[in-house]
Order: structure tokens, then sequence, then C-alpha cells
């Protein structure tokens, strides 16, 4: 990376959808995009909808593989491009360096909510009792009530789910998160709850590129903004 | 943990697979998946040694940490390896369960197999693995045609997993199941994968099966592997229009 201290570097990221099933067509997502993030900062993707802040981060997670470009990450002590590299490198990443927080919440049916929240300190090593304990302050913190804990969230409302969703992302200390949306079924009680957990974890160093619909939200988290489209994203 | 290269397998002209290279990890599940016809299941036989490539490698390392080659051992150290190494989880549950021998026995006979000669222990083992895949202790000594298919099918797995094996091939193990009765699975499977560590090949056509279960994706069409990457890649990011048509085909993957 040219800045060692940066833990997140994009460089000339391209990413191009070809729908095959839609007669081939070409839809230039992002072109040539830049992204440098530091430590503690929290990097806000200020661009309206439509305008690739997902595809930035998906592919920055690795979820879509972009054409061109590097994502350097620091990852382990190295430098891992999520563009090339493999996929037992790549579940690495996802396991010690880089949480990701989408809109939705994806799980597997019958699984307590519980089980769901700590499953990324799990894989992180840690042990059983102490991950529950953290799942449990982290659940009580954004206030879903305890009778839910030992059920499957997909069952719950909007709001909840993303509470869990946020449970999960924020359970595990990740170096470096990604958040799509966050805060977009919630309440205003729960969205302020999201702005302390942003808040804690840039003081804890965490390095955070979100996409924020919710521009409270954005002025109260955001150390800085950048616009995709003026990084040569199409228009 | 499995190496394959090159793996070809024609029926007379017809083309099974062709040309299929893949590498488990510990620890690691894979899926394959693909249409009728596309040939997962003549890979899956491939890699499983049942059926003989016409031409390809496979490579298994033991837990002693030497490598055998697959498709060249001996039939009985083969045989050896599949009973105590590997196993094997049939679509169809009667086609991996003894149908003349009661729930117990049926979980209890692999070990005897391994050389298991305690009654108790067996039968404690047989008690343990029953309530693991979730099936009433009670039912014990009642056969297996007298359970559902659901509960056959995690029979099936229970007598496949209690001796432990490094790495197990799944056949459409969801497969003409209710879906409620595929949920429990899913969640058993997954819970059973994580805890004991344990590989897979899951071959099956079902993508929501394969986003909870797998790590990683191969796409198979016309025999051939047409795409691969992290499972979340290829259902969200699909490549190829094989599949970016099966992603579309289905609702929510």
């Amino acid at each position: 990376m040219s800045d060692g201290r940066a833990v997140l570097v994009v460089e000339g990221l391209h990413k191009t959808f070809t729908l095959h099933t839609q007669g081939g067509i070409q839809l230039p997502v992002l072109r040539g995009v830049d992204l440098t993030v530091y430590p503690g900062e929290c990097v806000a993707l200020t661009d309206p909808s439509g305008s690739g802040k997902s595809t930035l981060l998906r592919s920055v997670y690795a979820n879509y593989r972009p054409q061109r470009g590097r994502i350097l990450v620091a990852h382990d002590g190295a430098r891992i491009d999520m563009v090339d590299a493999g996929p037992r490198e790549l579940l690495a990443v996802r396991q010690r360096t880089i949480g990701y927080v989408s809109q939705f919440l994806r799980v597997i049916p019958r699984v307590p909510t519980l089980d769901v929240v700590v499953e990324p300190l799990r894989a992180f090593g840690v042990a059983r009792d102490a991950a529950l304990g953290r799942g449990r302050a982290l659940l009580a913190r954004l206030r879903i009530p305890e009778r839910l804990w030992s059920l499957s969230p997909v069952t719950f409302s909007g709001g909840e789910q993303q509470r869990v969703n946020l449970a999960r992302g924020f359970v595990a200390d990740f170096p470096i998160l990604l958040l799509d949306e966050p805060t977009a079924s919630l309440d205003v009680a729960s969205r302020a709850i999201v702005i302390e957990l942003i808040r804690d974890a840039l003081a804890r160093r965490t390095a955070i590129v979100g996409a924020f619909h919710d521009a409270e939200v954005r002025e109260a988290v955001a150390t800085r903004t950048v616009s995709l489209h003026g990084a040569g994203v199409a228009a | 943990m499995l190496r394959a290269r090159g793996v070809t397998r024609y029926y007379g002209s017809r083309v099974g697979c062709r040309d299929i290279g893949l590498d488990l990890w510990p620890g690691e599940v894979l899926g394959v998946v693909g249409e009728s016809g596309s040939g997962k299941t003549t890979l899956l036989g491939c890699l499983s040694g049942r059926l003989e490539p016409s031409a390809g490698t496979v490579e298994f390392t033991q837990r002693d940490g030497t490598i055998v080659d697959v498709l060249r051992m001996p039939e009985p150290a083969l045989r050896k390896l599949a009973r105590t190494d590997w196993g094997i989880v049939h679509q169809n549950p009667r086609d991996g369960l003894r149908l003349g021998v009661s729930a117990g026995a049926n979980v209890g006979e692999r070990l005897m197999a391994l050389g298991a000669r305690h009654y108790g222990q067996i039968r404690d083992a047989a008690f343990d693995w029953l309530g693991r895949v979730e099936i009433d202790r009670e039912r014990i000594d009642d056969w297996p045609e007298t359970f559902s298919s659901g509960m056959q099918q995690r029979l099936q797995i229970a007598r496949t997993l209690v001796t432990e094996p490094r790495l197990v091939f799944m056949d459409e193990p969801t497969g003409g199941l209710d879906v409620s009765v595929q949920a429990r699975l899913l969640d058993l499977l997954r819970r059973l994968v994580t805890d004991l560590g344990l590989s897979a090949v899951i071959v099956t056509h079902d993508l929501a099966v394969t986003r909870l279960l797998a790590h990683r994706l191969l796409v198979m069409r016309g025999g051939e592997v047409v795409e691969s990457g992290l499972t979340d890649q290829v259902l969200d990011d699909p490549q190829h229009p094989y599949t970016q048509l099966l992603v579309s085909s289905v609702l929510q993957p």
C-alpha cells in the first residue's frame, strides 16, 4: 500500500455487470474508483441510490468480483488483494479482518438469534461462554427482548432483523467494518444506539466505510464523505 | 485433503463429466450444483472411488498424512478407506440404510465393521447419535421402514457419521423431503459440519441448500465446470450465462 497506515486501499476499481439473460446488456457501475481508508475513520459514501455504493462495499467484501483494479486489505500483517485472492484467503479475511452489515439478514431457519449473533466470534476462535456473554450484552444494548434470543430471527420484524444483523456485525471487533444502510429500517431510538456503536468502534480504531441514506446518522458518525461519482463512477 | 485433476468419465461416447479439477481442504464444504444430467452425480461417484473415470487422478490425504491415489488403490484398501475416513449420504436413504435391521443396529453396524465389540458401548453410541439427529430414542429398536422419509434420511446421516469420517460425500441430501423437514436437516448438517470439523462434497440442484451449507461452489453443465467461487460470489454475482440463468430461475436462493 502506498501509505503504511492505511488498512484499505482501493485502486482503479472497475465493475461492470453483464446480464446474459437479458440480451447481454452491459451495466458499467464502477469505473476507476480510488479510495484510501485509515484506522479510526468513518468514510461515508454520499452518492444517490443506484450509483454503486453497495457494489463498492460488496466488492471490498469480495462478494462481487470486479474486472479490474485492486482492493488491498491489511490482514494478519500482510496485504491481501481481494480482487485476485484465492477462496481460502478471502474466507480468512472475512473471518478475522472485515465485517459487513447489509440491509438484509440471511440465516438458516431454526438457528436461535443468540447463536446467529455470536457465530462470527465463534469463527474467530472465541470460547463459547465468552462469545455468548458478548452476544447477550449486544442484543440487550440493541433492545432485542431477551425472550426472543432463543428464537430464530426468521419471523422477526424488519427492524428487529436489522438489529440482529447489526449485533452480528459489531460482535467481533473487526479492524474494518463495511456498513450498507445499517439504519434503513430502524426507529429513532435504535438509530441513536447504532450511532453509539459506530462511535465506540471508531474509538477502538476500527476503519469504517458506509452508505448511510439517513443524513442525521451520516452527520453523526462520518469523519469524511466521499463521492464515487467524483471518483469516476458511471452516472 | 482431496485433490482431483482432469477427472473425465464417458458413458460410451456420451460425456458424464470432463476434465474436472478441484481441491478440498479440511473443514471445507464444497457444493456442486447444476441441473439433472449435468454430471454432478458422476463426478461424486468418481471422487469417492465408486465409479472408474476414463481419465484423471483423485488423491486423498489420510489421517496419518500419507497421500493415496483413490483411483488406483486395491479394492480392499478402498473399501477400508470408505469405512474409516469417508461417509456417503445417498439421496434415497434406502440406498444407505439396511432396511432389515433396527435403527440402532443401522447405526451400530458401522462401528462393528471397524472392530467395536462391546455391546453396551455400541448401543450407547447408537443412542447418542439418534438423539443428535433428533430421532426419538425410544425408536432405537424399530425398523427404518416404519420411519418417515425425513427420519430415514436423518438415520442415514447418523449411520454415516457415527464412525467420525473426515470426509462426507452427499448426493442431494435434502432431495424429496418436505420444506420444513429440509430446514431441520440443513440446520442439523450445518451444526455437525461445524462441530465435527468435517469436510464435505454436497451435490445438489437446490441453490438455497448451498447458500446455507457450502463455502465454495462448482457450477456444472454438460459435464463441465462452467463457474466456481465462494458460494455467495457465485450466487450474488454469477458470471457465466448458465449460472445467471440458474440463479435467476429460482426464488431467493
